[in-house]
């Protein structure tokens, strides 16, 4: 059985406690990194990061994007939708097809 | 084109000649592949994008009302409602083979007891907006876990189409021209060898011819010029 994580700011994050989820507020690049490395390690399947501390963590990310597991979604935080998230989406796309056609309607 | 550094022998065109063939095979059954590949990937994508959408809605949902609950709130109270949760997520992991690329499924277990465990706090000292709150957080769960799946095996997939593609262009516009020129140039070589000994040995018959009429005449002459 594996668990689910959330990393992000506290106000983003707090509402997700009550689900279950396990909550990792982290602020600085340092920490947010850190946070990754370490439930990517343990036994979280899934973890959400928000969109702030997805910019934060840069290039860690990418490492986990090509392992079956975990799966490391990026989610909106509190302050609304940067589109980074759909970004991803458009990246994969982008990757595999060789051109960003699902997005040009 | 470079061609391959090989001696020139016929042996080691046999055995080139059966490196291409391979090589052709393979060429097109990773082309298959990676038409497969892209099919699947087209949907699963299109998929990805739309519970994409659903999910960024539902949370934003959850997240004004999270806004409107902690205003009305102080931070503390607020703090001590959720602090301990009621119920707990976890996922079952299997593995789903999509033309030999493992994704994972997610299977979601709620490990709670009764019905109004996603409110983990008893209602006497929390205002009812963070009941709503709770609630649309619980609501934008179920599209989140399905996006975390989705999302996943579109990277997956991704990344193996990517990297199918990169062997079926080396395929197609490194090894295979190189084999065949390799070929190529064994042939001619082994052709220009032939006619090399062709020609010697016609030279070699030449001078025997030659040897063998000048014998001749000598003979002749010792018999009849004396």
């Amino acid at each position: 059985m594996s668990k689910v994580g959330i990393i992000g700011d506290k106000d983003s994050v707090m509402g997700f406690l009550a689900l279950g989820i396990d909550i990792f507020p982290a602020y600085t690049a340092e920490e947010i990194k850190k946070k990754i490395h370490q439930l990517a390690e343990r036994d979280y399947a899934i973890i959400y990061i928000t969109e702030e501390a997805s910019l934060k963590a840069g290039e860690s990310l990418a490492k986990y994007k090509d392992m079956e597991l975990p799966a490391i979604i990026v989610i909106p935080g509190i302050g609304g939708s940067l589109g980074l998230g759909m970004n991803e989406v458009r990246e994969s796309a982008k990757r595999a097809i060789g051109a960003d056609i699902l997005f040009s309607e | 084109m470079a061609r391959l550094n090989v001696n020139p022998t016929r042996m080691e065109m046999t055995r080139l000649k059966q490196q291409l063939k391979t090589a052709t095979r393979g060429h097109k059954l990773l082309k298959d592949k990676l038409d497969e590949l892209m099919k699947q990937f087209l949907e699963i994508v299109r998929e990805n994008k739309r519970l994409r959408e659903e999910a960024e809605k539902a949370l934003e949902n959850a997240y004004k009302n999270f806004i409107i609950a902690r205003a009305v709130m102080s931070e503390s109270t607020l703090g001590e409602a959720l602090m301990i949760p009621q119920q707990a997520v976890s996922v079952k992991v299997t593995g789903r083979n999509i033309m030999s690329v493992n994704v994972p499924v997610f299977d979601f277990q709620k490990e709670s007891g009764r019905e109004s465990t996603i409110y983990p706090y008893g209602f006497a000292f929390t205002s009812g907006e963070l009941d709503s709150a709770m609630k649309s957080f619980s609501d934008a769960m179920e599209p989140l876990l399905r996006l975390a799946e989705s999302e996943k095996t579109a990277q997956l997939l991704a990344q193996e189409i990517e990297s199918t593609r990169r062997r079926v262009n080396a395929l197609e516009n490194v090894m295979i021209p190189n084999y065949q020129e390799t070929i190529k140039y064994i042939a001619m070589k082994l052709e220009e060898n032939e006619r090399a000994s062709t020609t010697r040995l016609m030279k070699v018959k030449d001078m025997i011819a030659k040897k063998a009429i000048e014998e001749r005449r000598k003979q002749d002459a010792a018999r009849f010029g004396a």
